[in-house]
């Protein structure tokens, strides 16, 4: 455990040392509050244009802001996730410093652990600056906090899943580029292969649907804790750990 | 400290390490020798845990590195061939990183790492970023790094190499300091260093030993196949190298005469002999009752160059030439 904590330190470190975390930071909290600020100004055009007519609108803000921006919001990680876990091990193993790790009395898990534990945590801030925009709605309106708290909770586990995916890509190369490419790749895949469904009834595009990432974040959004959806993330989390952990005891085997 | 037995290392196509079977004992210094390509960096890493031998085993301090990697792995201190460290950490968070990792305890950690500090000369560039410094301080850092637990084993992997020649004289001290302390494995293709840094020399090519002994060992196995350089020169100015050679042959206990240059003045020959048997007095004897000058008789022993040659079978590349002449110089 403590092992895990130093590994997971020192990533966070770098993350801010370098200009990549304040970047990441800054491109998410921009990005995410211009949707919140058009979706807000969407709702109050609406429920001035319903007041005009004299019929009164029934305000929800949970509903009409807060789920639709956390649905935006699950598709633009898509593309910041990447740029997360793309250093994680491609450096390590282009500067050699995988040799330091991989000969320090600490086990890959904990290695593997502490690195995506810092990746988790870096997304937490990015996730943070998007909870400040939020609280303009408790300031002025009636939100409720519950439906928020399991929103939150879904991007962390939905983005927890594909950090994992990151990671393992990260450990097969020795070029940041590749891994950072790759993984947009594999998330965006993941996030739009549940579409076929739409226009195929068969079995395998139901199979699909139930393996893609949007189909088991809507109730998160909504608020609604389903276990469906929180298994789905858990195993995504699992087998992309796993991988990478198979990927780090086939490194001692090759290089 | 360490047993190494029948380890072996097979990729795909090829075989880096074959079978190869030493021990080192406690406090040695113990040079690990070969071409580019031979094996010993692969030796390294399957003796630091980094990789997985395919057969064979070795224990390190008593533990085995497949049964118990992370008792092996407390017990030793390892530097890549490129310093492990990370360019945007500053050399003491960098080493108090390495000591924790190391499994240091908090009470420990800040003397440890001053202590790294002091022994390698680091202590003066101690806040500046690593990715500033300059080769021999990233070195340097390195190496701080590998002893920071105090491990009872160092290995250390072409630690001079990419250095100039005043720092590889200060890395070699710097090893050669430690040595009391701890036992320590350095794997080096440049000759002198093994000769002035090292108590026991393992030679190594294609994966595997060719030979395994103490420098001042290997030094006297050079020196027992002597050869003599002799300078002939003819009395009135006639000489007839054929017939100067055709002499020397004759001498007892010589091998093989080679004529280095043939004149009518002088005639330069090599003569080889064999093993624990000086022919120097025979030769002078023989070329001056047959009424020829010997203006000069020297022993022309082999150097460790030579040896090295010799037995791992190599053409002597003309980088190690220049390399043992200025002794000590850089890699490519």
């Amino acid at each position: 455990m403590k092992n895990i904590w130093i590994i997971c330190r020192k990533e966070l470190r770098s993350y801010f040392v370098s200009p990549i975390g304040y970047i990441l930071l800054v491109t998410f909290a921009v990005i995410a509050g211009f949707f919140f600020w058009t979706i807000v100004n969407g709702v109050l055009q609406v429920t001035m244009e319903a007041q005009l007519e004299g019929e009164p609108y029934p305000m929800n803000i949970n509903e009409q802001i807060i789920r639709p921006l956390l649905l935006n919001l699950s598709v633009i990680q898509l593309l910041l996730i990447p740029l997360i876990t793309m250093r994680l091990f491609a450096e390590e193993k282009r500067t050699g410093t995988i040799e330091l790790l991989a000969t320090s009395p600490i086990t890959d898990v904990e290695v593997i652990l502490g690195k995506w534990l810092a990746a988790v945590l870096m997304y937490s801030c990015m996730l943070g600056t998007v909870v400040l925009d939020m609280l303009f709605l408790f300031r002025y309106g009636q939100a409720a906090w519950k439906p928020l708290a399991v929103g939150c909770l879904g991007m962390l586990l939905q983005a927890g899943g594909l950090l994992a995916i990151g990671t393992f890509i990260s450990s097969l190369t020795r070029n940041q580029i590749i891994a950072g490419a790759v993984t947009f790749g594999a998330c965006l895949l993941l996030f739009v292969m549940g579409w076929v469904s739409a226009y195929d009834g068969a079995t395998w595009a139901t199979v699909l649907s139930y393996l893609s990432l949007n189909s088991h974040f809507d109730s998160f959004a909504k608020g609604v804790i389903d276990t469906k959806d929180v298994i789905y993330d858990v195993t995504v989390i699992f087998v992309g750990l796993f991988f990478t952990a198979r990927s780090m005891e086939s490194l001692r085997w090759r290089s | 400290m360490i047993t190494v037995k029948g380890l072996t290392k097979r990729y795909a196509r090829n075989t880096a390490v074959d079978h190869i079977s030493f021990e080192v004992q406690k406090g040695q210094i113990v040079g690990f020798l070969g071409p580019n390509g031979a094996g010993k960096t692969t030796t390294m890493r399957m003796l630091t845990c980094f990789l997985t031998p395919t057969g064979g085993s070795a224990t390190v301090a008593g533990f085995d590195i497949l049964e118990q990697p992370l008792e092996v792995k407390k017990r030793i201190g390892y530097l890549p061939e490129t310093p492990p460290v990370y360019p945007e950490m500053r050399v003491g968070e960098y080493l108090s990183f390495v000591g924790q990792l190391k499994g240091l305890s908090r009470g420990d950690l800040e003397s440890r790492v001053g202590y790294a500090c002091e022994r390698c000369s680091v202590a003066d560039v101690r806040n500046k970023l690593i990715g500033k410094l300059s080769k021999g301080y990233r070195q340097r850092v390195g190496l701080a790094q590998a002893i920071i637990h105090n491990p009872d084993v160092l290995i250390l992997d072409e630690p001079t190499a990419g250095l100039d020649p005043k720092q590889i004289n200060e890395t070699r001290d710097l090893i050669k300091s430690l040595a009391g302390d701890h036992t320590i494995i350095l794997s080096t293709h440049i000759l002198p260093e093994v000769s002035q840094t090292c108590e026991q020399v393992i030679i190594i090519n294609k994966g595997k030993i060719v030979a395994t002994d103490s420098v001042s060992n290997l030094q006297h196995r050079a020196r027992s196949g002597e050869s003599v350089l002799v300078e002939v020169g003819g009395r009135n100015g006639n000489l007839d190298p054929a017939a100067v050679q055709r002499k020397l042959e004759q001498v007892a206990g010589v091998n093989r005469v080679i004529a280095k240059s043939d004149g009518q003045k002088r005639a330069i020959f090599e003569v080889e002999s064999g093993p624990n048997k000086s022919v120097r007095g025979d030769v002078a004897r023989a070329v001056v009752e047959s009424g020829w000058d010997l203006n000069e008789l020297r022993a022309a022993s082999m150097s460790l160059e030579e040896v090295f040659l010799q037995l791992t079978g190599t053409e002597a590349p003309a980088e190690m030439e220049v390399v043992a002449a200025t002794a000590g110089g850089q890699k490519e």
